[in-house]
C-alpha cells in the first residue's frame, strides 16, 4: 500500500482584507496525483512559489485539501480523529532550523515529540538515544541548541521527528538556510535514514544537486505536476528545466553542451564521475 | 585608494573565559571600482571584517583607513562613512520597515539630512535601478516575493549613493533564477556605477563568473587574495577550509586526474567545453 | 557574542545544591524569605546568615557570583537604606544638613538592608544552581493544583521555556537589524526623548514582524511533533523527590521553627 497518496489534490489561499471579504484566490496546488511507495526517497523540485512546500505540508495534515484526498498510510487526513495518528506517521522537518527547536537542550528538543505522544519516559530516553545516533549528534546531546551550526541543528530537529518512529519524513527545504557544508551534512543524514533505516523520505528543494539520489523525481511549476522521472530522465532534459527556472547540476549542463556540441555522450549524465567515465569510453586512445 | 586595512584584528569576549579571536592581522588594500569577491565560510571572519569596513565594528588593534584618512580618528564622521560604504545585510527582513517601498528607500537619503526633493529623486533612481516593476513601489516591502525585497534592501543603499558596495550573502535563502537574477543586478550595478562592489558570499561558484579578485577568509585571516583563476588553483587547500571549487573547475581535475591532458582553470561551462573540444579535435 | 549569553545565571557545576529537585529549592527560596520576615533580632540574622552560608558552601558556586547579582540592586539597597536612615522619626541622634538621624533610623536602615541583602543571596543561590528549564518544570508541578481552579499552569510553563529559548535568538536578532539600520545612517542615540522613541521604529517594526513570523513557525512545528497541550503528555525527565530531597526538607522545617523561635519567644534578642 502507499505510505502516501493524493488525489485530484487542490488549494487555494484566500486572501481577505481587514474585514474578511474574500479579496483573491490563489490556487497554490493545482490537481496534483501523486503516490509514494514505502522506503521510497523522493524528490519534489521547484522555484519558489511553485507549490512545493503546500504540497508537503498537507502530507503532515498540516493544511487540509480545498479539493480532492490526501492518505497517509491509509488514513484520509480529512479524518479528524486520526490527526495525531497520522502527525505521527509523516514527521515534518523544516526550513528554518532556529524556528522549530522546541528544547534548550538538545536530548530535550528530541523528546518533544514522544513526550506529547505519551511515550514512557523509560522508552524517551532509548528512543531520544536512537535517533540522536541515526543522525550523528548523540554526543551532542546536552548542548543548547543555539551553540550548534545550521547543519547541527537541523540534524537535531531530524532526529526529533525520527524519535516519534514515523514512517514517512517530510523535509521541507531544510538546506535552503544553510551553508555548504551544512547542506551536505544534512543530505548525508537524510539518505543513511533512508539506506540504513528504511524510512520513506520526501524530500523538497530547489537544490538539484541534492536530488540525484532520489529514487522518483516530481517537478514542480505553477501549483502542478510539470514533471516525473527518475533523477536521469528529469536531467536528461535540461531546455525543459532551464525553461521551469530550476538550476540544472554543471556536470550535466556541460554534458549537454558536449552532446549539443555533437559528442556522442549518453543524455542525463548526473555526476562528474560518470562524464569521466563516459569520456574515457569514447575516446580512450585519444587521452 | 579607497579603502585599506592595516593589520585589523578583531576579539570578542574580552575578560571572560570564551575569548574568540574573530579577525586576526587582516591586511587588505580595496581601491576604487575593483569587484571583489570575499569568501569563507560560516564562522570564518568574513561578516565581521565587511562590518568593520563601514565603522560598524571597532578593531581591537589596527587601522582601517578610508581615502588615507582613519575612520576611527575623532573627528572623522563615521556617519558619512557608511554612506560612503553601503552595507547590505544578509537577510532583507531585517532593515524594511515602512509602509511602502518607496518610503523605505528614502529612509537612508533623509538620514543624511538631503531635503525631501533629492531624497525622493535618490530612491526612485534607486529603485529604477534595481530593476523594480513600477506597480510595487507603492506596495508594503513585506508583500514582495524574497528576490524582490532584496532588490529594495540594496536600493535602500544605493539610494545614499556609496562609492563601495557591500553585499553580506546577498543570494541566501533565493531559489536558483533570483540568485542568478540578483547576482547579475550586481554586475551590472558596478559596470554603470563604476563603483567598487564587495560580494561576501561562501560559494565559489556565485563568483567566479564575476569578480576581478577572490579574497578567502579561514579562521580570521585572509588566506588567499589574488585572481580567481590564481585561487581555484589551491583546490585541495580550499577544500580543507570546507570551500569548494566552482564545480566546473573540479570536473576538469577530474578530467586531468583520469588522464586526460586539459587545463584545469575553466571556470564557466563554455571555457570547460572549448578545453574538452580543444582536446578531441 | 550574543548567542553565548546564558539566560538566568545558572553556574555549571556539580553539587548537593545542583542535584536537589527544583521544588525544593523553590520552596526553601520562599521559606527563607519569609523567615527573614519572622525574625526581627541580632540572634535571628545571625541564624539566617549561617544557613545561607552553609547552603553556599555546599553550592560549590564561588561566593563573588552570588555578590554579581547584589550589583544590579546596589542601587535599591542604597536608596532603602538612606530612606530609612534619614526618614523614620524617633530619638536624634545627628544631624546632616537638615536631615536628622534618628536611633531608630539606623536601627531600621541596617535591618532592611541586611534583609534585602540576604533575600537577593539567597535567590541567587536558587539561580545559580538551578538550570531555566528546571525551574520551569519545578514551578510547573508545584502550581498543578491550581490547574483544579483553571488556572493554565502547562501551558504558562510551556510559554515561559519557549521564551527561553527565543530571548537569546531574538537579541541576537535585535542586533543584527540595528547594525543594518545603522549602515542606512540610522541613530538609535541621538536627539531628545521624543526623537529617541521615534528612531525606534526601524529597529522595532522588522523585529517585531520577526517574532510573529517565528511564533507561526513555531506553532506549525510543535503541531507537525503531535502537541496539543499537557493533557496525556509524558515527562522525558519527571520529577520525582529523592532521599536528599526530604532531609532537606526537614531540615528546612526546622531551621524555619528556629526561627519562629527566635523571632517571637525570644523577646530579649531584640538588637539595641
Amino acid at each position: 500500500m502507499e505510505i502516501i497518496k493524493t488525489e485530484n489534490l487542490v488549494f487555494d489561499y484566500i486572501r481577505r482584507d481587514e474585514e474578511g471579504n474574500v479579496e483573491g484566490i490563489t490556487t497554490a496546488v493545482d490537481n496534483v496525483n501523486l503516490e509514494v511507495m514505502p522506503g521510497d526517497f523522493i524528490a519534489v523540485l521547484g522555484h519558489n512559489g511553485s507549490g512545493k512546500s503546500t504540497l508537503a505540508k498537507h502530507f503532515n495534515a498540516i493544511l487540509m485539501p480545498t479539493e480532492g484526498t490526501v492518505w497517509v498510510d491509509g488514513m484520509d487526513t480529512g479524518d479528524a480523529d486520526r490527526l495525531w495518528e497520522i502527525r505521527q506517521r509523516a514527521g515534518m522537518v523544516f526550513q528554518n532550523p532556529d524556528n522549530q527547536i522546541i528544547g534548550q537542550v538538545v536530548e530535550e528538543d528530541v523528546g518533544f515529540g514522544p513526550e506529547n505522544m505519551g511515550v514512557p519516559t523509560k522508552e524517551i530516553w532509548e528512543r531520544v538515544e536512537e535517533s540522536l545516533r541515526a543522525v550523528g549528534m548523540y554526543e551532542f546531546r546536552k548542548y543548547a541548541p543555539n551553540k550548534l551550526s545550521g547543519g547541527q541543528k537541523q540534524r537535531v530537529s531530524i532526529a526529533g521527528v525520527l524519535a516519534m518512529h514515523p514512517k514517512c519524513i517530510v523535509l521541507d527545504e531544510p538546506t535552503a538556510m544553510l551553508d555548504p557544508g551544512g547542506c551536505r551534512e544534512v543530505i548525508r543524514s537524510v539518505r543513511a535514514l533512508n539506506d540504513v533505516e528504511r524510512v520513506t523520505v520526501i524530500l523538497i528543494t530547489h537544490y538539484m544537486e541534492e536530488i540525484v539520489y532520489a529514487d522518483k523525481v516530481f517537478v514542480m511549476d505553477g501549483g502542478r505536476i510539470a514533471m516525473q522521472g527518475t533523477p536521469r530522465e528529469i536531467f536528461s532534459q535540461v531546455e525543459k528545466l532551464q525553461e521551469l527556472r530550476l538550476d540544472v547540476p554543471k556536470v550535466t549542463l556541460l554534458s549537454h553542451e558536449l552532446r549539443k556540441s555533437g559528442l556522442p555522450l549518453p543524455p542525463g549524465i548526473l555526476t562528474v564521475k560518470e562524464l569521466v567515465g563516459a569520456l574515457g569510453a569514447l575516446y580512450s586512445g585519444r587521452k | 585608494m579607497a579603502l585599506i586595512l592595516d593589520h585589523v584584528t578583531y576579539e570578542y569576549g574580552r575578560g571572560t573565559e570564551l575569548l574568540v579571536r574573530a579577525l586576526n592581522d587582516v591586511n587588505l588594500v580595496i581601491p576604487d571600482g575593483q569587484f571583489i569577491g570575499l569568501i569563507g565560510h560560516t564562522g570564518s571572519g568574513k561578516s565581521t571584517l565587511v562590518q568593520h569596513l563601514n565603522g560598524l565594528l571597532a578593531p581591537t588593534s589596527g587601522h582601517i583607513y578610508y581615502n588615507g584618512e582613519d575612520i576611527h580618528d575623532k573627528d572623522f564622521s563615521r556617519r558619512r562613512l557608511r554612506s560612503k560604504v553601503g552595507l547590505v545585510f544578509q537577510y532583507p527582513e531585517h532593515q524594511l520597515f515602512e509602509t511602502d517601498v518607496f518610503t523605505d528607500v528614502c529612509f537612508g537619503p533623509r538620514n543624511l539630512g538631503l531635503d525631501r526633493k533629492e531624497t525622493e529623486l535618490r530612491a526612485y533612481e534607486a529603485l529604477k535601478q534595481v530593476g523594480l516593476p513600477d506597480d510595487c513601489f507603492y506596495q508594503p516591502p513585506f508583500d514582495l516575493s524574497g528576490g524582490q525585497k532584496r532588490r529594495v534592501a540594496i536600493a535602500g543603499v544605493l539610494a545614499m549613493k556609496p562609492e563601495v558596495l557591500v553585499l553580506d550573502e546577498p543570494t541566501a535563502g533565493l531559489d536558483p533564477r533570483g540568485r542568478d537574477e540578483i547576482l547579475g543586478l550586481v554586475a551590472s550595478i558596478r559596470e554603470e556605477q563604476n563603483i567598487t562592489v564587495i560580494l561576501v558570499s561562501h560559494s565559489m561558484d556565485d563568483v567566479a563568473e564575476y569578480v576581478d579578485r577572490v579574497v578567502v577568509m579561514n579562521k580570521g585571516s585572509v588566506c588567499f587574495d589574488d585572481t580567481p583563476k590564481r585561487v581555484f588553483a589551491h583546490r585541495e587547500e580550499l577544500e580543507t577550509m570546507g570551500l569548494s571549487v566552482p564545480q566546473v573547475t573540479d570536473i576538469m581535475h577530474a578530467l586531468k586526474k583520469a588522464g586526460w591532458d586539459v587545463g584545469t582553470d575553466a571556470i564557466t561551462i563554455e571555457e570547460a567545453k572549448e578545453e574538452i573540444l580543444r582536446r578531441l579535435k | 557574542m550574543i548567542r553565548d549569553i546564558t539566560l538566568g545565571q545558572y553556574y555549571q557545576t556539580d553539587s548537593v545544591v545542583h542535584r536537589l529537585d527544583p521544588r525544593v529549592k523553590l520552596i526553601a527560596t520562599l521559606l527563607f524569605i519569609c523567615s527573614l520576615f519572622v525574625v526581627n533580632q541580632a540572634a535571628g540574622y545571625v541564624v539566617a546568615v549561617v544557613f545561607l552560608a552553609l547552603a553556599i558552601r555546599l553550592s560549590h558556586v564561588p561566593f563573588r557570583f552570588m555578590v554579581r547579582g547584589m550589583r544590579a540592586i546596589l542601587f535599591l539597597l542604597v536608596l532603602t537604606f538612606g530612606f530609612n536612615l534619614f526618614l523614620t522619626p524617633g530619638e536624634a541622634v545627628f544631624q546632616v544638613w537638615k536631615l536628622t538621624v534618628t536611633r531608630e533610623g539606623i536601627t531600621m536602615a541596617v535591618k532592611m538592608a541586611v534583609r534585602l541583602s540576604l533575600l537577593i543571596i539567597g535567590s541567587s543561590v536558587m539561580t545559580l544552581t538551578t538550570t531555566p528549564n528546571n525551574l520551569t518544570d519545578g514551578l510547573e508541578r508545584l502550581l498543578k493544583p491550581l490547574q483544579k481552579l483553571r488556572v493554565p499552569v502547562h501551558e504558562i510553563a510551556m510559554m515561559m521555556s519557549i521564551a527561553l529559548r527565543f530571548i537569546p535568538i531574538l537579541l541576537e536578532e535585535t542586533d543584527k537589524i540595528m547594525k543594518a539600520q545603522t549602515a542606512r545612517g540610522a541613530s538609535f542615540d541621538e536627539g531628545n526623548l521624543l526623537q529617541r522613541a521615534k528612531s525606534m521604529v526601524p529597529l522595532l517594526v522588522p523585529l517585531f514582524i520577526s517574532a510573529f513570523r517565528r511564533a507561526n513557525d513555531l506553532a506549525m512545528a510543535m503541531e507537525a511533533r503531535c502537541y496539543r497541550g499537557g493533557d496525556g503528555r509524558t515527562k522525558m525527565k519527571p520529577l520525582h523527590y529523592e532521599k536528599r530531597d526530604y532531609l532537606t526538607y526537614v531540615v528546612l522545617l526546622a531551621y524555619f521553627a528556629v526561627c519562629i523561635v527566635i523571632g517571637r519567644i525570644m523577646p530579649w534578642g531584640r538588637i539595641f
